[in-house]
């Protein structure tokens, strides 16, 4: 589904990322882990096409989207929900969602309507201005808006960073969901080792800039990869 | 009290021509950020629509008509020309793009020059214009409530176009966090191309609306853009009703100021208020409330 092969990233003159093979097989949750400061977002953002790639290759289906701009992913079926909670502020919750069911003609509706199946709670505040819905409320709104899209794979950048615990089961409940019934394939940057692991078929461990570890996802794995984040 | 009411109509006459020639730049500087400073031209390319379609057609209410659209669409490519060309390399980049559009603003003035001579022109207002309407005793110019109805339509379609329709979604969202809304399928590009090709049109239509008021000239739109400016930062940054309760204040103050004084003294006055004003508030009249910035 997604690859990324011998892929560097950097700020300015500053190198980030540093040759990094990554796949996301199609149907699978792959999650991605390390410190603060690893590279995991920058990577992420290279993959959706954020920030461009200084060398090597990111692979969509096969097909070489290297030089694609984000948005001509996102039509291909790549969906990014990235860290912070993010949404459009001044829009209500609604046009939140609107905006991306806008492109999609009939499709975008009846999308819009799967996803609040997902996260139910928004549907009481569809007319509220997301600037001033709750963080959690707000990450359920950023991963609504991404499921919009239809997306094939989902690029989650900590998704339950900064959230109060009773929405990160709801959050944490819905990618598990997702990735088992939607065919939806996952690529997951989580500071939440047990639940990244337990959700994930195949994990990487980044650790300045590079992939240092690697392996069968699961619960069962997660004093190995402790070990190998010297956590 | 006629003294009174013949203030109040010159105010909101004065707030009107203010709001149609910031509408645009509300859109272009306070949505998009990009200074522009040829947008004035833009407004003077509009009003010689209006002189040229004149000459065409002849009839004075005919002419007028058309030249509100085709004027829309004259300022609206010179806008997107520009976008094209220059601004879309220059995003991030504000004073480069000030002083390339300054540049721009003098070789679109001097190509009317060329085109249309130096010295000013005139454009006939149609016979349902000439005159004016008693109100109260008084007379209202109709030439000068054509301009403030105008101003209110253009306002009130902008607004919905903003709310109601995808691309007025599009254009929110993109100028709220341009990154966010590429990763949620937008072309920004393009939206960005359409925001400068509306914003710029409706300073077309300001520019039909000022050959209404007096002659025009190469220089026309020099005399409003910093005005236009004014009124976009007063109003605040990025919000279309900070833009008119700004336009119509300053109009209104700007009024009351030349009444009790001389026009260069009034025009003194404003910028004092307007100075104190953004020392207290510096976000402007209307500014944005979230829980986060985001």
């Amino acid at each position: 589904m997604l690859q990324l092969r011998d892929v560097h990233v950097g700020y300015g003159r500053t190198a980030v990322v540093h040759g990094v093979d990554l796949e996301v097989p199609t149907g699978s949750v792959v999650a991605v882990m390390g410190h603060n400061g690893a590279g995991k977002t920058t990577l992420l953002r290279a993959a959706v096409g954020l920030l461009p790639v200084r060398a090597g290759t990111v692979l969509l289906d096969g097909h070489d989207v290297t030089r694609w701009r984000p948005h001509r992913r996102v039509r291909a079926g790549l969906a990014y929900v990235p860290q912070g909670q993010q949404s459009f502020g001044q829009l209500t919750a609604r046009e939140n969602l609107q905006l991306v069911a806008d492109v999609q003609g009939a499709a975008g509706a009846r999308r819009v309507d799967d996803a609040l199946d997902l996260f139910p709670a928004l549907r009481g505040l569809l007319g509220r201005r997301a600037g001033l819905l709750s963080g959690g409320q707000r990450q359920q709104l950023a991963i609504a808006r991404a499921l919009v899209t239809g997306p094939r794979l989902i690029v989650l950048d900590e998704p339950t960073e900064g959230i109060q615990p009773s929405v990160v089961a709801e959050i944490e409940d819905a990618i598990v969901q997702l990735a088992a019934t939607g065919g939806l394939s996952v690529l997951l940057v989580e500071q939440h080792v047990g639940f990244a692991l337990a959700a994930s078929s195949r994990y990487s461990v980044l650790e300045s800039g590079r992939v240092t570890a690697t392996g069968a996802g699961g619960a069962e794995r997660e004093a190995d990869v402790r070990a190998a984040m010297a956590l | 009290m006629d003294a009174l009411f013949s203030q109040l109509f010159a105010g909101l006459s004065l707030g009107s021509v203010l709001l149609l020639a910031a509408l645009g730049l509300a859109l272009t500087f306070g949505q998009m950020g990009v200074i522009n400073m040829a947008h004035g031209e833009f407004m003077m390319a509009g009003a010689y629509t209006a002189f040229v379609l004149q000459a065409l057609i002849g009839d004075a209410g005919v002419s007028l008509l058309v030249a509100l659209p085709l004027g829309f669409l004259v300022g609206g490519l010179l806008g997107l020309l520009l976008e094209v060309t220059l601004i879309s390399r220059m995003y991030r980049r504000p004073l480069d793009t000030l002083l390339v559009t300054f540049g721009v603003a003098l070789v679109l003035q001097q190509l009317a020059r060329d085109v249309f001579g130096a010295p000013n022109v005139d454009v006939r207002a149609p016979a349902w214009l000439q005159g004016a309407v008693p109100v109260l005793g008084m007379n209202l110019p109709r030439t000068r409530l054509f301009i403030l109805a105008l101003a209110v339509t253009c306002v009130v379609v902008l607004a919905l176009v903003l709310k109601l329709t995808p691309l007025g979604r599009r254009i929110r969202a993109t100028v709220q966090n341009r990154d966010l809304a590429e990763a949620s399928g937008v072309s920004t590009r393009a939206t960005d191309r359409l925001t400068f090709f509306v914003g710029s049109g409706v300073a077309g239509v300001a520019g039909v609306a000022l050959t209404l008021l007096g002659s025009i000239g190469p220089t026309l739109g020099t005399s409003y853009v910093v005005d236009a400016f004014l009124v976009v930062v007063v109003g605040g940054i990025g919000q279309l009703k900070g833009a008119v309760v700004a336009a119509f204040s300053l109009g209104l103050l700007q009024a009351t100021f030349e009444y009790s004084t001389t026009a260069s003294l009034a025009k003194v006055l404003l910028f004092v208020v307007i100075v104190a004003f953004l020392q207290v508030r510096p976000q402007g009249l209307v500014s944005v409330r979230t829980r986060s910035l985001a």
